[in-house]
């Protein structure tokens, strides 16, 4: 890196978050930079736009109490990095990756990027390594592999953090291959009460020891929290690609990140699209989102959970739509079935898993698992149909077929979905198998008659 | 070359002073890095250029060279079977696990040439002058289609570097012009053709509702809008496998980067039907992800047009898959935002709509220069906001293609795959297209495929109806056409891509399944007539082969559909005496 630059007393105008210097040094674009006024307090910045009279800089913390003359800007000489090393681990940081735990800092062995640069498509390796979660929603109908990144959909009040701390504490890898497995939270915008919740339960699980926490709270700046997830994921990315780790990521909440995009956006000026979030924000969640993933020839993983809040539980908003069209798929939770008491409240129809073809079937789960699925999808759909059509003509005007299937809509909804404790994937697979056992057999399409013979002829006694 | 100094720099667009004579579209080099870009505004004191990658470092004073070309590509034998940047750049084979800045030259390659023209020969723009292959391909090299004159001099056959010249061409302006296997060409122009041609056969794509609803002929455009989710990726995917098209481009236009990946892993192992080769040797893919710099991604779509328009020119049929033409339509717009450019609708530039159908119209059959008949079909993914498909770019994209494949969320929940819906998509071509149909033994196409979509409207009133009065309360034979729906979509329509038997469907196999489909209906209508209930009709194991034929009989199993004609015909048979009604 190249030694620190100074400039002081230069500054012309300060709007917003944006600061206009007169271009005194030979610095490059989107070089980091430090800026300081009378508090001495170092704000994180870096150069947005150069001309040669002027440059601007992109605080990326709050501006409040700068003032023209004595603002001081320390160039950095480079983009933003991340100093890391091994012992990284066991650690809180705060939204900047500033260790804010009261212990000493971590030995820097290396220093990276924080904006990643984008992975060679060429060079990465297809996630095809099954993660049981445990949770029979997902382990059956929306399969996680290693290296995917599967977002978690959800709303004010519900139990997402529940899920993402379950996820974080009961998933495994089957067979013995485990590896070494770590875990990276990142809190944006979060209430400290959130933060608080997941460390004490990674404390008590024992987990937090290979867990990194990088928080910045509700209260911290809002700028900052475009930081947060980046300064979090090349964490993840050091642990995955350089020690060899597997690594889980979970950010939370990227309506908050959104939200922040939208800010900083409209203090430029930027002509806005969809809902005043700006036209770039699905490259720029792209940037986030597509550091998901495995290395052709690196031991590790990156499988990342983000975690939203769809605002007024709306799955056309531009947050959850963006990021379904990146991310590959999605676990999207339900306020009805919350009400209703069904823990986990996954709505499984809009649920979908895209990597879940490459990491189930034979040589990974079981050779019926994906027809399984298939089938218990098929019939969850007509028996939410079936319902919709018995709510107005009530059960009467229904068929006998109909029935049926509203019967087993129910009881999907009770004995698969909601669950207390942990479930291995052949006790999950055995309920779906004794549900659909329910229907007629000639309803059954989607499964072979060898499959019928095996699996739910039995369940006929 | 022309030189220029930067002199302000933001994001992916910088100014520059000219020193010197720049053009615009001109690529030019930024930097001791090599960064690419292209010149979009010029004025006598100013140039505005568009850098198609990360600009990080720059500042004023760096120096700029001008390339004296519009930005081009290089095309050659060495293309195909490979992955490449939005500009072209090889992927493969690099030691970096990133996307690193900068321009790259592609590694030489050596290839068997064997001369097709002698000396003296009077040669033209776009004929062929030989052929060069390597491990079993065999490929056509093109003079390029601005050369013409007499060849003074051809190499003999023998291996050569794909660099090397091979032929002298002496034009009749007295120039002299060296010929090689590559040649460059500018990706915003259209290689120029002799002819265009009608549309006269479909392009076969192996999946049921797309070949018998909603067919896209050889050289055709089709569009497949879908939210999130909906299966554009995979339908593209399987197309790109099982077409009977000659090359495939693939096109990742700001999409993921493990998509690409898997397409890399699996298509080398997967092998083409009709050649017994590996898929992955007539596939070229282009990908710029959603993560790599957003100016290439808008110039991606017109690598890949180009790439696929030189191999048409060798007289062969390609098609070219875009996914997603939205993300493509969202850099355009960002870059005419940050230029300060008025915007039209949702924030796109006003000419979104030329450039979507600048972008389509390069899509046809035609004679190439060289007199040989080659096509370009190209089907582009669209991804509405919210699914939406009444947004600037479905609506722009629908006026320019003649085969629209809308894609249902709920079909897609259900997981009904392809979850093309039937009443929201259409093909123009038809008409066209049902001589083939004829020629291949299959007269009744087109009457059948009618009959098809009028049962499933049919069927989508009576659902509606029956969510007031209850499916009860529908007299028998609207129950019956409900049955028939049913059996349509579970038994024809719906396809799995991923199922080993059914994920291709040969023209033989659709038109037998097809029969046993309008045969069913046909008996079935004509038993609820005569007094047979329809829960009598969801009750026979007929109906159930018949849903899961798909699955139980594939390419290999033909003659087992006759078989399976016979049944039906007993099982219909066997019903009558029992419910022949009384008085
Ligand atoms: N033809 C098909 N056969 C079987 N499964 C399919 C098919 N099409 C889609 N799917 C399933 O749906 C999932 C999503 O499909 P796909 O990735 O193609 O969606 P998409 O429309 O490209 O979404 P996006 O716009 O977000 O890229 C797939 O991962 C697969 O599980
Ligand atoms: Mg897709």
């Amino acid at each position: 890196m190249k030694a620190d630059l100074y400039a002081a007393g230069n500054a012309t105008r300060i709007d917003g978050p944006l600061l206009f210097l007169e271009r005194s040094l030979d610095v490059g674009l989107n070089e980091a930079v430090e800026v300081s006024g009378a508090d001495g307090r170092p704000r994180l910045g870096r150069v947005s736009a150069l001309d040669d009279d002027f440059m601007t800089i992109e605080v990326l913390e709050t501006t409040q109490g700068l003032a023209l003359n004595e603002t001081r800007v320390r160039f950095r000489g480079a983009p933003l990095h991340f100093s890391l090393g091994p012992d990284l681990l066991g650690r809180v940081y705060d939204g900047v990756g500033r260790v804010i735990d009261g212990g000493p800092p971590i030995a820097a062995e290396q220093h990276l990027r924080i904006e990643g640069m984008a992975l060679n498509p060429a060079r990465r390796a297809s996630p095809a390594d099954f993660i049981e979660t445990g949770i029979s929603s997902i382990d059956i109908m929306d399969s996680l592999v290693r290296g995917q990144k599967l977002p978690i959909f959800s709303g004010g009040g519900l139990p997402h953090d529940a899920l993402a701390i379950q996820l974080a504490r009961q998933s495994r890898l089957r067979g013995d291959d485990a590896g070494r497995f770590s875990i990276v939270f990142a809190g944006i915008g979060i209430p400290h009460d959130t933060a608080e919740q997941f460390r004490t339960a990674m404390e008590r699980s024992g987990a937090l020891g290979h867990t990194a926490l990088f928080l910045n709270l509700a209260s911290d700046s809002s700028v900052q929290r475009l930081l947060t997830p980046r300064f979090a994921l090349t964490a993840a990315e050091y642990l995955a690609y350089e020690l060899g780790h597997h690594v889980l990521v979970i950010l939370t909440d990227i309506t908050n990140y959104c939200e922040a995009l939208r800010e900083v956006s409209a203090s430029h000026g930027e002509i806005p699209s969809r809902k005043g979030y700006p036209g770039y924000m699905y490259s720029d969640l792209a940037t986030l989102y597509e550091r998901a993933g495995i290395i052709e020839g690196r031991p590790g993983s990156l499988t990342q959970i983000p975690i939203l809040s769809m605002p007024s539980d709306d799955i056309s908003h531009p947050i959850p739509d963006l990021t379904g069209y990146i991310t590959e798929g999605q676990i999207v939770l339900d306020r009805n079935l919350h009400r209703r008491g069904l823990y986990p409240p996954v709505k499984v129809l809009p649920s979908l898993s895209r990597l879940m073809k490459d990491g189930t079937g034979r040589g990974f789960t079981h050779e019926d698992h994906p027809d399984l699925a298939n089938q218990l999808y098929a019939a969850y759909a007509r028996a939410v149909q079936v319902r919709v059509l018995a709510n107005v003509v009530g059960e009467d005007g229904l068929t006998e077929t109909d029935r049926y299937y509203l019967r087993f809509g129910d009881s999907f909804e009770h004995e698969f979905i909601a669950q207390e404790e942990r479930r291995g994937l052949e006790a999950s697979m055995e309920i779906g198998w004794r549900l659909l056992a329910a229907l007629p057999a000639s309803e059954l399409h989607r499964l072979s008659d060898a499959q019928i013979a095996k699996y739910i002829e039995p369940h006929h006694g | 070359m022309a030189e220029a100094r930067l002199h302000w720099v933001s994001g992916p667009v910088i100014r520059a002073v000219p020193e010197g004579d720049f053009a615009v579209n001109e690529a030019v080099l930024i930097g001791e890095r090599r960064l690419l870009g292209e010149i979009i505004r010029l004025t006598r004191e100013e140039i505005v250029i568009q850098v198609y990658e990360d600009t990080t470092g720059l500042r004023p004073g760096v120096r700029i060279r001008g390339t004296g070309y519009p930005l081009s590509v290089k095309l050659g034998p060495a293309l195909l079977g490979n992955i490449f940047d939005g500009l072209l750049r090889p992927l493969a084979g690099g030691e970096a696990i990133h996307v690193e800045p900068g321009m790259r030259a592609a590694p030489e390659q050596t290839f068997a040439f064997c001369p097709r023209l002698k000396d003296g020969d009077t040669v033209a723009g776009g004929e062929v002058f030989g052929e060069v292959s390597r491990n079993g391909v065999t490929q056509r090299v093109l003079i390029p289609p601005d050369v013409a004159g007499k060849v003074s001099h051809i190499e003999p056959d023998g291996d050569y570097s794909d660099n090397a010249g091979l032929v002298t061409v002496k034009a009749a302006d007295g120039k002299t012009h060296t010929v090689g296997m590559q040649h460059t060409w500018p990706v915003r122009v259209p290689r120029p053709v002799t002819r265009r041609l009608p549309p006269d056969r479909p392009m076969i794509t192996g999946q049921r509702i797309l070949d018998t609803l909603f067919p896209i002929a050889r050289g055709g455009k089709a569009a497949l809008p879908g939210g999130f989710g909906t299966g554009k990726t995979v339908l593209q995917e399987s197309l790109a496998k099982w077409c009977d098209a000659d090359i495939i481009i693939y096109v990742g236009c700001g999409e993921r980067g493990n998509e690409m990946a898997g397409v890399l892993h699996e298509f080398p192992q997967l092998q083409d039907p009709r050649t017994g080769r590996s898929l992955m040797e007539r596939t070229l893919i282009i990908a710029n992800t959603s993560n790599m710099p957003v100016a290439a991604r808008e110039a991606s779509i017109y690598t890949g047009v180009t790439v696929a328009e030189y191999f048409r020119d060798q007289g062969l049929h390609v098609a070219l898959m875009a996914d997603s033409t939205s993300r493509w339509a969202e850099a355009l717009r960002e870059v005419s935002g940050r230029l300060g450019e008025l915007p039209g609708e949702a924030g796109y530039p006003a000419y979104l709509s030329s450039r979507l159908a600048s972008f389509y119209e390069r899509a046809g059959r035609v004679t190439a220069l060289n007199g040989e008949e080659g096509s370009l079909s190209i089907i582009g993914a669209v991804s509405p906001p919210s699914g939406d498909f009444s947004e600037p770019v479905t609506t722009h994209t629908k006026r320019y293609v003649r085969s629209f494949w809308g894609l249902d969320r709920e079909r897609a929940q259900a997981r009904f795959y392809p979850a093309v819906h039937p009443l929201q998509s259409y093909a123009e071509a038809v008409d066209e297209l049902a001589g083939w149909w004829r020629e291949r033994g299959s007269p009744h196409w087109r009457e059948r495929r009618a009959r098809l979509l009028k049962i499933l409207e049919e069927q989508d009133q009576l659902e509606r109806m029956a969510r007031i009065v209850g499916k009860d309360a529908l007299p028998p034979r609207q129950q019956c056409i409900l049955l028939a729906g049913e059996l349509i979509n579970q038994g024809y329509l719906m396809q799995s891509s991923f199922s080993p038997t059914d994920r291709y469907a040969s023209p033989e196999r659709q038109s037998v399944m097809l029969g046993l489909i309008t045969r069913y209906i046909d008996l079935a209508l004509q038993a609820v007539e005569q007094g047979t209930s329809v829960d009598t009709l969801r009750g026979m194991p007929i109906l159930r082969k018949l849903q899961r034929m798909k699955e139980d009989l594939g390419e290999e199993a033909l003659d087992d559909y006759a078989e399976l004609e016979h049944e039906l015909d007993d099982a219909f048979a066997a019903l009558k005496p029992e419910t022949v009604h009384e008085g």
